[in-house]
């Protein structure tokens, strides 16, 4: 199960940076979406993988917290997805606003000659 | 069992209580512009004097919270205050922590944000809706950042003020600016998007997110966690190096500064300074742990690509022929003499390098508002390229027209407008550039003195020195050149036209500079107290994870 999340990070986490290096803004808008998965799936996955294991303690005498996941990293990521999600529309929203005033949708505001 | 605790822990009725603010005076850095900028949401932008005067208010709150805790802790044997959030103890709560480092960079960033705001409401704040909000917002990001003591806080932070720093690169809109903030926000967004891989590596090999605690666990790693959390530690770096702005990874910032309004460059001119802080705390806590060699391998990079922006910045000063952009190298130079004063790990450096971040981020500030005053200087004669060259964008609710602002532009012409302007523009040159008698010469004297007596290599001390004395000759050149071009012209008559409201800002920055020599002997005692509490971190981590007050 390790191997594969880690190589599903890496894959997406590869083609959101080739995407990101792209000239196009909606080419770099989905790479940015792409890592961003890609960083979420990363961040749940750093508190330890475990399958069928509730982060919340029912009673604190007698728990072995080997049968727990950790929460912590399951709000981190709450947190990283409601920020990157409203940063990802913000983003679409400045993409629309260079399409408008430029005209083109390269990255410099200008095609290349 | 909540009433329980809290009786317990408060003690006594509630009036009482409400006298006594005191004890919560660090979270006002935080809460104060947060719940302005909320209620100021209702205001609709024709009640644009009420959002001034409630902006206004508010940062001067602000300067005066951040000279009572800059004054509590300088007084305080500890030096420091732990405000727990929500009472939750250290290393599993949140904390705030206050120390002397902190509390300087609290009352630069509200004196900075004081003045940058009072010129914008002079004028630009008007062009595009809700500038006010974004504006305290920023604010807000800048104290949490600057204050917090947990590392994923610190992400939540910098995303509020990035957040902010894009609507306000934004405002005003146009072509130029908008391209500037799709390359801005790419960059941010990147560099963020490390800045989380990098929390995530510390806390997998630690478990804690808690600065202090991160360190202490880190002191005892083993085997492959040690590489775990190095891994961490250096992507996290990346991140923080790309918002100082240190080269390579600073590119952006020449784009960026001079396409935002000119007193919203002012204000970014800290935001790099938050890089160069969070280097600056995290090598300092990880001091504490000197044995285990595990943050060391990050200051050769820190003094190497410090050393290089600052030659990278000094020729960028020298291509610049726009103030504004002389101003965006200059605060290139400022963020690498800063780093690579971090990268020596040589507290005199260090002390010096923070007595160079105050007078350089306030003339920097300052140089900002100027080239706005220059820029309707060098237009007198054509009167129509003074007006806001763009139609806003985000027009949702907004319905002011343009003309309406030209009513904004009619203001007391300042009678000895042009020898103030000439007056600030030596004085801010003077800093910049480092020459006595004002503070830039005795920072970079101390920097230098410094570095050449630290524990880095000769051959990079040197280096340092030279590049930290040449970026001096660079700003002054080109500083110079721009003064003649802008004051001097043969057979044109210039009359500068300054509203009070807005010579009142860079008077106070500029005041400040020289106050800052005036009274150098107890600024510096202040920051060699300062470095000399950052060299022993150990104290800071007792203070941080037991005696939370």
């Amino acid at each position: 199960m390790e191997l594969v999340t880690a190589i599903g990070i890496g894959v997406i986490a590869g083609a959101g940076v080739w995407l990101i290096l792209r000239p196009r803004t909606f080419q770099v808008i989905l790479g940015l979406s792409l890592l961003t998965y890609a960083v979420n799936a990363f961040l749940l996955s750093m508190g330890g993988l475990k399958l069928g294991a509730p982060p919340i303690l029912e009673s604190v005498a007698g728990v072995d917290p080997s049968r727990h996941a950790d929460p912590v990293p399951q709000s981190l990521v709450l947190t990283s997805i409601v920020i990157s999600f409203s940063m990802t529309a913000l983003y679409l929203v400045v993409l629309l606003a260079a399409r408008g005033l430029t005209g083109t949708d390269h990255v410099d505001g200008e095609e290349p000659d | 069992m909540g009433v329980d605790l809290a009786t317990q822990q408060l003690g006594g009725p509630i009036a009482s209580q409400l006298v006594d603010l005191s004890p919560h005076l660090p979270v006002l850095p935080v809460v104060l512009p947060l719940v302005v900028a909320a209620l100021m949401l209702f205001l609709d932008e024709r009640r644009g004097i009420l959002k001034a005067g409630l902006g206004a208010a508010t940062l001067s709150a602000l300067v005066l919270v951040s000279f009572v805790l800059l004054n509590t802790v300088s007084g305080d044997a500890d030096g420091v205050i732990v405000y727990r959030l929500a009472d939750w103890a250290a290393p599993f709560g949140i904390v705030l922590v206050v120390d002397r480092l902190a509390a300087l960079m609290l009352m630069i960033t509200s004196i900075l944000a004081l003045a940058s705001f009072v010129f914008a409401v002079s004028g630009w704040a008007i062009v595009s809706p809700r500038f006010h909000s974004l504006f305290l917002l920023l604010v807000l990001g800048l104290n949490g950042a600057f204050l917090t003591g947990d590392m994923f806080n610190l992400y939540v932070f910098f995303e509020v003020l990035l957040a902010a720093s894009y609507g306000l690169l934004l405002h005003g809109s146009g072509r130029q600016r908008v391209r500037a903030g799709l390359q801005y926000i790419a960059v941010n967004l990147g560099s963020s998007m490390l800045f989380l891989f990098g929390v995530g590596l510390l806390y997998a090999s630690t478990g804690t997110l808690n600065m202090v605690d991160m360190m202490r666990v880190a002191a005892e790693l083993q085997g492959g966690d040690v590489t775990v959390f190095r891994a961490g530690l250096a992507i996290l770096s990346v991140a923080f190096l790309t918002k100082a702005g240190v080269w390579p990874l600073s590119f952006w910032l020449p784009v960026a500064y001079p396409a935002a309004t000119p007193p919203v460059s002012a204000m970014f001119v800290i935001m790099t300074k938050v890089g160069a802080y969070i280097l600056l705390r995290v090598t300092a806590l990880a001091s504490g742990v000197p044995e285990t060699g595990l943050v060391e391998f990050l200051s050769p990079w820190l003094l190497y690509g410090g050393i290089a922006t600052v030659i990278f910045g000094s020729m960028g000063v020298l291509a610049s022929n726009q103030l504004q952009r002389i101003a965006a190298y200059a605060t290139l130079i400022t963020a690498g003499t800063l780093v690579a004063a971090v990268g020596t790990g040589d507290a005199r450096a260090i002390s010096g390098a923070l007595y160079y971040l105050i007078g350089s981020t306030l003339a920097t500030g300052a140089a900002f508002l100027i080239s706005e005053l220059i820029a309707r200087l060098r237009t007198v004669e054509s009167p129509a390229a003074s007006e806001p060259v763009v139609e806003p964008v985000f027009g949702d609710d907004y319905e002011t027209s343009l003309e309406d602002f030209e009513g904004y532009e009619v203001g007391i012409a300042f009678p000895a407008g042009t020898a103030m302007l000439g007056g600030a523009f030596v004085t801010g040159a003077l800093v910049l550039a480092g020459l006595p008698p004002l503070s830039g010469f005795l920072a970079k004297f101390a920097i230098v003195r410094g570095v050449l007596a630290g524990t880095v290599s000769e051959v990079a001390a040197w280096v340092l020195a030279g590049a930290v004395i040449f970026s001096g000759l660079a700003t002054l050149i080109a500083l110079m050149r721009k003064g003649v071009e802008a004051f001097w012209r043969p057979g044109e008559e210039t009359t500068a036209e300054v509203r009070s409201l807005e010579a009142l800002p860079v008077g106070l920055l500029l005041a400040l500079c020289v106050a800052l020599a005036i009274f150098a002997a107890p600024v510096i005692t202040y920051l060699d107290a300062t470095s000399a509490y950052l060299a022993n971190p150990v104290e800071y981590a007792r203070n941080v994870l037991e005696t939370g007050r």
